[in-house]
């Protein structure tokens, strides 16, 4: 009971640690909110699959800076996310945009699903004639 | 008989797939197409490295064909470049700028330089990485090629090897020249 309840402890916790050092985080906390947000959608270029706000590299915690630094100044959000962005390219967004190339990427599991649905109908369909003469079979056979 | 080959759809849709993917997996993921290709170099301004008068800003690329390189004293791939750096400027090839970048001592990169030898022209210090956010450098050494209006046009991701030297930077920078 002990061991689990201090998994539990443990797992929930987890989620209050992060990379942000005390020292970065900006002193006004609604905009320590808005740099929070940034932070967690924007990929961290040197350890792929986290987000600046998640890592540790060096590279990471200088654009959290730059970022703070940028909403101190009175960028946007968006101003902020498209400096980067015009930097690091659409790859540094972890939300990848809606455009051309992630067409694919953004809309191919929906058709593929669309897909597999009108085969699943093309085969039902197929069977029911086929399930009818059986029964129609078997009617006759109990004749 | 087309009912038969419709039963190979699944077979060529899974072979369409491998060999999308196969084409992926030789990929490296740590190299990434720069999105400054055939832009302007983008705006930023370094103060000079200790013990140096100039730095370097978006203003110094004018009328000549230059390479930007990122280095710091502390980057092992760095060390292994600057001989080819070294040998660059003393053919006086093309003129090299660099970004020196997240020095933990503001004396670790002039004493790196003056130890090993100094290809720069001129220098930006970068503790902050603002110079390398700029350019996009996801680590050193990169380097970087502008033409004389003050576009990137290439970008080298590791150390100038002579290899890829002969292979992309001098056709590259030869071809610029001779615009």
């Amino acid at each position: 009971m002990k061991f689990l309840i201090l998994t539990i402890t443990l797992l929930l916790s987890s989620n209050f640690v992060h990379a942000v050092d005390p020292g970065e985080i900006l002193k006004d906390s609604s905009l320590e909110i808005r740099a929070r947000a940034i932070s967690k959608d924007l990929r961290c270029v040197v350890c792929q699959n986290q987000s600046i706000d998640d890592s540790d590299a060096e590279l990471a915690r200088d654009l959290r800076i730059l970022v703070r630094d940028r909403i101190l100044e009175g960028d946007s959000d968006q101003a902020v996310i498209d400096y980067v962005v015009s930097r690091y390219g659409d790859f540094v967004l972890l939300n990848p945009p809606v455009k051309g190339v992630t067409f694919v990427l953004w809309f191919g599991p929906i058709v593929i699903t669309l897909i597999g649905f009108i085969c699943l109908i093309l085969f039902f369909r197929r069977q029911k004639p086929l399930i009818q003469d059986l029964k129609k079979n078997n009617a006759e056979v109990k004749k | 008989m087309m009912k038969r080959l419709a039963y190979f759809l699944p077979l060529v849709l899974l072979a369409i797939l491998a060999a999308y993917f196969s084409a992926g997996l030789g990929r490296d993921p740590q190299t990434l197409d720069s999105v400054l290709i055939n832009k302007k170099v983008p705006e930023f301004s370094l103060p000079p490295i200790r013990g140096f008068n100039a730095g370097l800003s978006n203003n110094d690329f004018l009328n000549k064909v230059v390479l930007v390189n990122i280095f710091g004293s502390w980057c092992v791939s760095c060390r292994i470049e600057h001989p080819f750096l070294m040998e660059l400027k003393k053919k006086g090839v093309i003129p090299i700028y660099g970004i020196n970048w997240r020095e933990q001592n503001q004396d670790d990169g002039p004493r790196w330089l003056k130890k090993f030898g100094n290809p720069y022209s001129l220098i930006g210090d970068d503790p902050k990485s603002r110079g390398a956010i700029a350019f996009g450098v996801t680590g050193a050494p990169e380097t970087f090629l502008v033409d004389q209006r003050g576009i990137v046009r290439l970008k080298h991701m590791g150390p100038i090897t002579q290899q890829n030297w002969n292979d992309t930077l001098k056709p590259a920078i030869d071809k610029l020249k001779n615009r």
